[in-house]
């Protein structure tokens, strides 16, 4: 048995920490989460030069061509550093998007403007409360063009291009959906940029007015398609989750040792000591689950869809559990602006809800479970 | 990243398989293998006997304690070929209940610390389990704070002489020999009094009482010991060392990385699938789900997070320290799933016999038994100190008694 990652894989990790430690600063963060930029654009050209926005696109699509195993780890440090780019809409989900249903014109089109960092991408599929299903969504698409509002659209308000999930049947059926690609720099669109929990992450409401769009993948096939996109991208959003959960508990570890109480590093208490073994247990289960979705991910499985919301599930509580109590950790310390707990506290619980809430996810992993004990 | 086994790991798994299917008491299999919480009970067998006929089999053929050297009645084989048997023999794994603690902790202590003599007289015959062992460590007033106890032995010329209570001993009634820890100077600090020895359990002054727990079973015991005689070369380690020694059979208790231990999802899950409540099926009430998802990732993190140890054991690597959190999470869990069960079940949910509304009573028998999960083998929150101080490195607690002797601190909380 080998589940874990290759050497080569912990070299790129290594890499890709050293990098973000160097490029994606506390200081860099809070540019974009003070609002002074809507994104780390420096960081994002670093990433492309660096290789990582390509890493899983194919070297025939401007690529490094190396695989998704090599995107899980890259994408573990991203969350790690909480990195205010476009990553997980522009990667997980519009590269992946391509990847899965594109024509060969828009595969190149699109796929080597991503990985050189010259389009972000992003997914418009929610349009206001409510989890992916769909009978949520309305906006309508006749004759090759759009109608509707997409709201929240993560980086919506930076991208180039969006996945749209329209409305192509009038039922609730998963026919009814289609995917269409659009150019969001064209005419047709108007973009509205939303205060959201997590500034170091744009939401946008995107409103689409008789706007050209070009199918991607068949009609009716769209539900099926963008099933498959966020399982795929449940897996790489984990692995920021756990990135970022480890993150979380080694800022409330480390306080615990400087910090002194009662003459005492807060540390020495129990209460304190357990409180960060509870967090270590859930970032471990979470670590675990999402190896499993690796797996299942990099060799396309007939396990994936459980895989990917059991990794989901674990990662979203273990993120959330982690996060939260950091703060705990710190006392008041941890709830100023000053320190850095809010940021992790804000990006797990805004990351909870952008694929589908945490209920959702646990509905679709006891609906695959069952299925899978009934075949 | 995959599940394979290297070539060398294939070719020992297919011996393994080969032999298991010719030599396995089949006509176990079954009743074996629904027995999946709590101890085994079969019912027309005494599982000790059956144990020893399977223990002696696998003797025979090279497959017990197969991790030790063979001159001590094992096989020689890898961390990670013992891995393979444990999943190989599977269900009749479970015969293997009452070597468990001689295998997993008196074995190796005594490996470690006894005389060539000792080694080459005791562990084969504990291998083959033709001996049962039983580890005396745990006190009425000495559990988590186990270098707190009371058990005295004094050396009267060349030997030692016993007196004392161990509670908490599985086994100790059909055990041939203990593993037994006692105080043996109470004039120096605690950790520093303690000598490590093992006795004959047939020894006179040794008695053996059944103690009624909690849940109304009987499945420990208390061991009471009058002026029992050990012999001086039934020592292991020095005098005034046993707090080492015995850290050497603790550590062997939380090392056994194949053990999976139940943790009540597959019940729960099948159990919900099929309960009717008024507005339909168990697993069609979002709130059901929400529970039983969280439960069942906790369950997959479990049983990955072991194949990761498994997979550092195959690159022939010490595994991290992730398993440390099994028994937490299982323990808790269990007692979780066992109360939800029963909220389920509503009225019916108190009884306790085999009615059919709470499917023979296994969560109620859960619920009952749960406790001892949480504190059995390091409580929760000793297991916490565990992960807080050696896998996260913060401070140990402030021990107010380290520098005290042991016969000056308190021992009435008022």
């Amino acid at each position: 048995m080998n589940f874990d990652f290759s050497d080569d894989q912990k070299q790129l990790r290594d890499q890709a920490r050293k990098f973000l430690a160097e490029k994606c600063s506390s200081k860099a963060v809070r540019v974009v989460l003070d609002g002074k930029a809507p994104y780390d654009k420096e960081l994002w050209k670093g990433l492309a030069e660096m290789g990582f926005l390509g890493v899983a696109i194919p070297e025939e699509f401007g690529g490094a061509g190396a695989g998704h195993l090599e995107l899980c780890v890259i994408a573990e440090e991203m969350g790690r550093a909480n990195a205010p780019v476009p990553f997980s809409s522009t990667v997980y989900l519009a590269a992946e998007a391509l990847l899965i249903a594109g024509s060969d014109a828009q595969k190149k089109k699109w796929l080597p403007a991503i990985a050189s960092g010259e389009a972000i991408g992003t997914l418009a599929l929610f349009e206001g409360k409510g989890n992916p299903a769909p009978k949520n969504v309305k906006l309508t698409a006749a004759s090759g063009v759009l109608n509707g509002v997409k709201k929240p659209v993560a980086d919506g308000a930076i991208a180039d291009f969006a996945v749209v999930a329209a409305r192509t049947g009038s039922g609730g059926r998963d026919s009814d959906i289609s995917l269409f690609l659009v150019d969001l720099k064209a005419g047709g669109v108007e973009v509205k940029s939303l205060t959201n929990l997590d500034p170091t992450r744009g939401q946008a409401e995107i409103t689409f007015k008789d706007c050209k769009a070009e199918p991607l993948g068949s009609a009716g096939e769209g539900w099926s398609i963008l099933t498959r996109m966020l399982d795929r991208a449940a897996v790489l959003c984990a692995f920021e989750q756990v990135g970022g959960a480890d993150r979380a508990l080694e800022m409330g570890r480390d306080y615990a040792l400087d910090r002194i109480a009662f003459g005492r590093q807060i540390g020495s208490f129990q209460a304190i000591k357990h409180m960060l073994a509870d967090m270590y247990v859930s970032a471990t289960l979470a670590r675990s689950n999402s190896y499993y979705g690796a797996w299942a991910l990099s060799t396309n499985a007939a396990e994936l869809p459980e895989a990917a919301a059991a990794a989901r599930i674990s990662a979203t509580q273990a993120f959330q559990h982690c996060a939260k109590n950091n703060i705990q950790v710190h006392g008041g310390m941890g709830f100023t602006w000053e320190f850095d707990c809010h940021m992790y506290y804000r990006r797990a619980n805004a990351m909870a809800l952008g694929l589908g809430s945490l209920s959702y996810w646990e509905d679709q992993l006891i609906e695959r479970m069952r299925r899978k004990n009934a075949a | 990243m995959n599940f394979d086994d290297t070539p060398q790991e294939a070719a020992f798994r297919e011996t393994a398989r080969q032999w298991i299917a010719a030599n396995a008491p089949k006509e176990l299999e079954e009743e074996l293998s629904k027995s999946s919480l709590g101890r085994i009970r079969l019912a027309k067998h005494d599982m000790v006997e059956v144990g020893k006929a399977w223990q002696k089999k696998k003797a025979e053929g090279g497959w017990a304690c197969l991790h030790w050297p063979k001159e001590y009645g094992g096989r020689g084989a890898t961390p990670i070929e013992r891995v393979i048997w444990q999943q190989e023999e599977g269900v009749y794994g479970k015969l293997t209940q009452p070597f468990q603690i001689g295998e997993g902790m008196c074995g190796p202590t005594v490996m470690a610390w006894g005389s060539e003599d000792a080694k080459r007289r005791y562990l084969p015959k504990l291998a083959s389990g033709e001996e049962i062992w039983c580890q005396l460590f745990s006190e009425p007033s000495a559990g988590s704070d186990v270098a707190g106890l009371r058990t005295r032995a004094e050396k009267k010329g060349d030997v030692w002489v016993v007196n004392g209570q161990k509670i908490w001993t599985s086994g100790a009634h059909y055990s041939d020999y203990g593993l037994l820890i006692a105080r043996t100077d109470p004039n120096v600090p605690k950790h520093k009094g303690l000598t490590m020895f093992f006795l004959d359990m047939k020894s006179p002054g040794v008695e053996v009482r059944p103690i009624r727990q909690a849940n109304g079973m009987q499945e420990f015991n208390e061991v009471y010991f009058t002026d029992v005689v050990i012999s001086d070369s039934q020592r292991l380690g020095a005098v005034g060392e046993g707090w080492s020694v015995s850290l050497t059979t603790l550590m062997n208790e939380r090392m056994s990385i194949g053990a999976r231990l139940a943790t009540g999802v597959p019940e729960m899950f099948e159990f919900c699938s099929n309960l009717m409540l008024e507005d339909g099926l168990a697993i069609d009430d979002p709130a059901v789900r929400s529970k039983l998802a969280s439960w069942a990732v906790k369950s997959s993190g479990l049983k990955y997070t072991s194949y990761r140890a498994i997979s550092a054991l195959s690159k022939g690597e010490r595994p991290g320290p992730e398993n440390s959190i099994g028994k937490l999470v299982s323990g808790m869990m269990l007692q979780d799933i066992a109360t939800y069960a029963m909220d389920l079940q509503g009225a019916a949910g108190v009884l306790t016999g085999s009615d059919e509304e709470t499917v023979h009573g296994q969560f109620q028998q859960m619920l009952l038994s749960s406790p001892s999960m949480r504190i059995a083998g390091g409580t929760d929150e000793i297991l916490r100190n565990i992960i807080a101080e050696r896998v996260l490195g913060l401070p140990g607690d402030i021990r107010v008694d380290k520098d005290v002797p042991y016969n000056k601190i308190p021992t009435k909380g008022r």
